[in-house]
């Protein structure tokens, strides 16, 4: 019983929720309530992409559809959305779709399983991109396994379908004014419970803030990325849930400094880093694949406290510094400060991240390295963010943060006493790279050996000289010509 | 006037067409079990697993579990109405719940079911299970000297004298391999839904093997096979770990739903089954080796120590076919292999693409490594001095006669610039640097046949409708590899119809019986085989038919393009069944079809087990950032043999996806235990299969289009599935080389697998040491 449902668009159908539970997930309305068998469960984490769907968003007046993966979108995150399956790609009797065409004519699905979530994200990546390079296809599919094909044939079909065209006769694109207008008439807020599970979207980010003091205990749910998976791996309870990742997407840019909204997601991260520090990019298109990055948000990454955020080590590299919230009270503290240690972050009942503020670096030299087994959508072995400044040939500012090593992202304190003061030279760094050893004592697991973590963390800084060196030191997918 | 007889109708033999579903798999209606509308009143349930690696249950608690919301029934072994295992080698040793012994971590201990598979799932968790921890062993070399046994008998393959041929070889080396397993992975986890009714029980169930299910339900249930009905559509995904390891969760399925009376789903979630399902073989492989300076093998000797889990499942042939492989393409004058098929508190290791040959593939390349290094050859050049000539014996005294890797090296060579970029990769690494360059060229040579005989033998059903529509159904199951499209061209291609008159069905036990899995690349030889038997039986019919009604001889009736010529009259197709169904000619048929020449006795090693070799190479080149071990591939050159290919495109995509799944195994897909026992890659989150941006940067495949079956094989094609899978062993190899450039190519890399970016930088740093 509420006046607050969750509403949204499935496809051309309008869906009004009034009992929703926090922990529902898009995936199993669609498959099981919804009847729409197309999107698929491959792993249930978003590692897979076989559940990928599209979310379509009003962004200042704008709609923009996004990829998403369905396994761990939350029902209730969809309020306001228009998502989009692979059942609205070529309704029943049309022709298939230019995407759908491709990889029929580029024989690019062998066991199909995972082929509607690739359909879906090539789709995605069409109507952005008219003519993609082949690492923009690979870029856009870090979110898509498929077992059978190896890839070849299905990034030829991206290729393919870009040469076919036809994105403003595409349904979405024709579509477009009728569908922005009816997701702008769905109120901005919503509030549902079902068996006493309580789920708030609050309209505002002051409605949040009353929320939270309301439901101090409440879960927090943004991207959801990794919320996501203490439903659907752990089965852990996470009522009442505030749903904050329509809200706070601010971003402002100054010549000292940028301010972005902690629902700033990865993607949304992404062009604003191109421009003001493009040597960071390459690190960003390591985090998550293209779904994951569409959700994830920089606060998320933050607030969750995990010791392998890919966030922190650069934004602490970077002397970052966050707004945390309370009802109408704010306090600005230094990010390294937030991480207290594993598991215990510097947040108070009631209290949230609202925004982080970046100095900009303008002058110093700057860097993101991150290792993992896999190149791309992996977790992180090792990551690192260091930020140097110089004047006259010594080193007048050093910040090393490192990701992995430790049970939260730390700066490495003896390699930057290694750096201050010291000329900018190859010795210097070789100095911090021993240096670095007795920062950390970092654990074995699945993802890395201790001693394996100890030699790359020297190794990036080796490579951070290296590279200011002109020494080429990064594996490139692009093809030489 | 054009000749009828010159055109070819659509989609026959030989032609590139897309795969059957391909429509369905893009727009996302290609049904799998998961979709299939639920009966009503089905219910669901979910597996509790064992957080031991060995133990014995001293307490299990499921008092909470049974009163859990939405709990119909909870089932442990003592509930069962057949018996509690599911060996399916008949070794008794493959419970389908354990107790009181529990023998790795994840072994299932009981079920639950609920009515929604949440509630199933939510129920399960709240087990309290109490154990008394016994010793466990995870890997095989401490299995063997903590004293666990074998799971099954070991294999010895020799010929001539190898403690002789090793006395007598001027150079010697030995070494150690440690091999990691490998996952499946399947994009489709393991599923069935068992629906009873009153004649008996209907699996619908992901599997690449009914047969097999159809018989582990009935014993489960303790009913005869004729009471159980298993049926299959597609698969999203297989590469043999759908050949035993969905038997578990058909078999729950069906007890669940005969002791409710309703139908019952159970999907494991992605991390259940990756815990509780088996994979790849890991091994560990001592080898010796004998030559001589210009790099010629003399003697080989080898100890294939195999990490099988707790039970035998399929290690026997698994193993065994490692000790088949492991000579990959080379002649060993004198030599002896030893299987160790040694029993670990680890989940029971199963088929997969290669089934154990790709694991005696990569100990031959490893010798092939070191003698190079040690001789300061390029191994390619050692490859090539030791390839088998025509005639020679393999280790299981099979005659090597269809050698055909000379004239593959040679075009590879040739198409992929070798020697100029080999001596390329070296000047770029001559300049130091963190980034070094490797390249290696590989070759695999396997052997096709089930080494089991017996299975080598398929069955076929094909219908002629009245309308000249066409239904045909085979013993094989479609899993992604395109079987149903090139049975559907087989048969296309015998009535020289047009392949939209040709329909496979789903794989059902009601219609052909007695099935092998489909599985050891042989689906299409030994399933198309047998639907060409029944087509020709009714071609035969048809043809004695109208040779009788016209007055013609039977060599007078052909089948032209879209009509049955009779004499000189050609007769539209259609028009012509339906003539011969008003002359009640039988318009169905069965076919049979079993390998000839196979043969194979165990116990004395020697035989015929392979009708014939596939054979490949490919090319690879790498770049490895010695800072952090991380690489990418630069480019990959493959020419691989199918034969006379049935479907290149077809045969395109199994070579290009089993170069990357190989890849995929050799790099960045690493199982790692933790020391209690559990495994800790058990999702995608952890276990990391190659990505799109994983891929090689260039990637050059193409089919052998010259070569041609010298056996009588189905239109003279060769298997695909499993062979271009050990090709990815070509950039195991160039990793290796780059990697060894720091030491200035002075020393072998000896870099075990998966070459994980940590196992890289640590051989990098070992060769700078």
């Amino acid at each position: 019983m509420t006046s607050h449902p969750i509403r949204f668009l499935l496809n051309d159908t309008e869906i009004t929720l009034t009992e929703v539970a926090p922990d529902e997930t898009l995936l199993d309305f669609l498959r099981l309530s919804r009847r729409l068998t197309g999107t698929k469960e491959g792993c249930a984490e978003g590692d897979c992409g076989a559940c990928t769907v599209l979310a379509g968003r009003l962004r200042n007046g704008a709609l923009r559809y996004e990829p998403v993966n369905a396994c761990i979108r939350f029902l209730a995150a969809c309020h306001g959305c228009h998502i989009v399956t692979i059942e609205h790609l070529s309704p029943k009797g049309a022709g298939l779709h230019p995407v759908q065409q491709a990889m029929v004519d580029h024989h690019a699905s062998q066991c199909g399983f995972c082929t509607p979530g690739f359909v879906m994200a090539l789709y995605g990546l069409w109507m952005e991109n008219g003519d993609p390079s082949v690492v923009e296809i690979e870029t856009a599919l870090q979110g898509n396994l498929c077992r059978c094909t190896g890839y070849e044939p299905i990034v030829k079909a991206a290729r393919a379908a870009a040469a076919a065209g036809g994105q403003a006769m595409d349904a979405l694109a024709r579509e477009r004014d009728g569908v922005a207008a009816r997701l702008a008439a769905i109120p901005a807020g919503a509030e549902v419970s079902k068996d006493g599970k309580r789920t708030i979207l609050p309209a505002s980010e002051d409605a949040l803030a009353q929320a939270l003091l309301d439901n101090p205990g409440a879960t927090l749910i943004a991207g959801a990325t990794d919320v996501g998976l203490w439903v659907t791996k752990f089965l852990r309870p996470i009522a009442p849930a505030i749903f904050i990742g329509h809200l706070m997407k601010g971003v402002s840019v100054s010549d000292d400094e940028i301010r972005l909204g902690a629902g700033v997601t990865y993607s949304e991260l992404l062009p604003i880093i191109a421009e003001t520090m493009p040597e960071l990019t390459d690190y960003l298109t390591r985090i998550g694949g293209w779904q994951v990055r569409n959700a994830g948000t920089i606060g998320g990454n933050i607030a969750n406290g995990s010791p392998i955020g890919e966030m922190p080590p650069l934004l602490i590299a970077l002397n970052a510094r966050i707004v945390l919230r309370r009802g109408n009270s704010r306090r600005e503290i230094p990010l390294e400060g937030f991480f207290i240690e594993y598991g215990k972050q510097d947040r108070q009942p009631g209290e949230f991240l609202e925004s982080i503020v970046v100095p900009r670096p303008d002058g110093a030299r700057i860097a993101g390295y991150k290792v993992s087994k896999r190149a791309y959508s992996d977790i992180t072995a090792v990551a690192m963010g260091i930020l140097i400044r110089e004047e006259r040939g010594l080193i007048t500012e050093a910040r090393l943060a490192f990701g992995g090593m430790a049970g939260t992202p730390k700066r490495a304190v003896k390699a930057e006493a290694a750096l201050r003061g010291r000329p900018f030279a190859r010795d210097t760094f070789e100095a911090a790279a021993h240096a670095v050893a007795g920062d950390f004592q970092p654990l074995s697991d699945w993802r890395a050996s201790a001693e394996y973590r100890q030699a790359v963390a020297a190794n990036l800084i080796r490579r951070f000289w290296l590279e200011q060196d002109g020494e080429e030191v990064r594996l490139s997918r692009t093809v030489e010509a | 006037m054009k000749d009828r007889s010159d055109t070819r109708p659509a989609g026959v033999a030989h032609q590139s067409i897309q795969h059957e579903s391909a429509h369905l798999h893009v727009t996302g209606r290609a049904d799998y079990t998961d979709d299939l509308p639920e009966p009503a009143g089905t219910v669901h349930a979910a597996l509790g697993l064992s957080e031991i690696a060995h133990g014995r249950i001293t307490a299990l608690d499921l008092n909470a579990v049974r009163a859990a919301p939405g709990v119909l029934a909870v089932l442990t072994a003592d509930d069962l109405p057949g018996t509690n295992d599911i060996s399916p080698a008949g070794h008794g040793d493959d419970p389908i719940f354990a107790g009181p012994e529990v023998m790795f971590w994840g072994q299932p201990i009981f079920a639950v079911v609920a009515e929604t598979r949440d509630l199933a799932r939510r129920a399960a968790a709240l087990a309290r299970v109490e154990y008394e921890a016994l010793p466990h062993f995870l890997d095989p070399i401490a299995a063997r000297d903590g004293g666990m046994d074998y799971v099954t008998p070991p294999l010895v393959l020799k010929r001539g004298d190898v403690r002789a041929g090793m006395a007598a070889a001027p150079l010697r080396l030995e070494g150690r391999l440690t091999v990691g397993g490998q996952d499946h992975f399947y994009l489709e986890g393991q599923i069935a839904l068992a629906v009873p009714d009153a004649e008996g029980m209907n699996i619908f169930v992901s599997t690449q093997h009914p047969s097999e299910v159809q018989h582990m339900v009935a014993h489960a249930l303790a009913v005869p096979a004729n009471q159980v009905v298993v049926t299959v559509r597609r698969m999203g995904g297989g590469f043999g770990g759908k050949e035993t390891q969905m038997n578990l969760f058909a078999c729950v399925a069906a007890i669940a739903a005969r002791k409710l009376d309703r139908p019952v789903k159970l999907r494991p979630d992605r991390d259940e089954d990756m815990s509780a399902t088996g994979k790849r073989h890991d091994f560990v492989i001592d080898y010796k080796a004998g030559y001589d300076k210009h790099g010629k093998i003399l003697a080989v000797e080898g100890d294939f120590h195999a990490r099988c889990g707790f039970s035998a499942d399929l290690s026997g042939p698994v193993t065994d076919r490692a000790l088949f492989h492991a000579d990959n393409a080379y002649y060993y004058p004198d030599v002896e292999l030893r299987s160790h098929p040694q029993r670990t508190n680890t989940v029971s290791n199963t088929a997969f693409r290669g089934f154990g040959g790709p694991q005696g593939v990569i100990a031959a390349e490893r010798i092939i490594e070191e003698i190079a290094y040690a001789l300061h050859l390029d191994p390619l050049e050692v490859r090539k001095r030791n390839l088998y000539q025509n005639g020679q014996l393999t280790p299981y005294h099979q005659q090597v006669e269809d050698q055909i890797l000379p004239r593959i090296f040679a075009e590879l060579e040739a198409s992929c610039d070798y020697a100029a970029r080999r001596q390329a990769v070296l000047d770029f690494n001559a300049r130091g640097g963190v980034i070094r360059r490797g390249i290696a060229m590989t070759p695999v040579k396997f052997g096709i046949s089930f080494t089991a005989t017996f299975f080598n033998q398929a069955g076929a059903l094909v219908h002629l409708y009245t309308d000249g529509s066409i239904m045909v159904n085979h013993g094989g199951t479609e899993m992604g590899q395109g079987l149903h499209t090139k049975i559907a061209q087989i048969v296309a291609e015998a009535f020289q119809v047009d392949i939209s008159l040709v329909r496979v069905t789903r794989t059902t036990t009601e219609k052909v019986p007695n099935t092998s899995a489909t599985a050891a690349s042989s689906g299409t030889d030994l399933n198309g085989m047998a639907v060409l038997d029944a087509c020709d039986r009714i071609k035969a019919r048809l043809a004695a038919h109208f040779a009788a009604a016209r007055n013609v001889a039977p060599e007078e009736v052909e089948f032209i393009p879209g009509h049955i010529r009779v004499g000189a009259v050609d007769i539209p197709f259609a028009e012509a069944v339906r003539m011969a169904y008003m002359a009640r000619v039988q318009l169905w048929s069965d076919g049979f079809y079993a390998t000839p020449k196979i043969h194979w006795d165990r116990a004395t090693g020697q035989g015929r087990p392979f009708y014939y070799f596939a054979y490949g190479a490919a090319c690879a080149e790498v770049s490895v950032d010695t800072l952090t071990g991380e690489y990418v591939i630069e480019r990959a050159d493959v020419l691989h043999d199918v034969g006379r290919s049935l479907n290149p495109a077809i045969d395109l995509g199994q070579v290009e996806g089993g170069f990357v799944q190989g890849v995929g195994w050799l790099t960045s897909e690493e199982l790692w235990w933790d020391q209690q026992g559990q495994l800790r890659t058990h999702a995608p989150s952890t276990y990391k299969i190659p990505l799109a941006s994983d891929r090689p940067k260039i990637f050059n495949v193409a089919l052998a289009d010259w070569s041609v079956n010298a056996e009588r094989s189905i239109k003279r094609s060769k298997a695909v599935g499993e062979p271009p899978l050990m090709l990815g062993i070509s950039v195991w190899e160039a990793i290796g080389h780059a990697v060894a450039s720091v030491a200035d190519y002075r020393l072998a890399p000896r870099l075990d697998a998966p070459a994980t970016p940590e196992r890289v930088l640590m051989a990098v740093e070992r060769l700078r040491a």
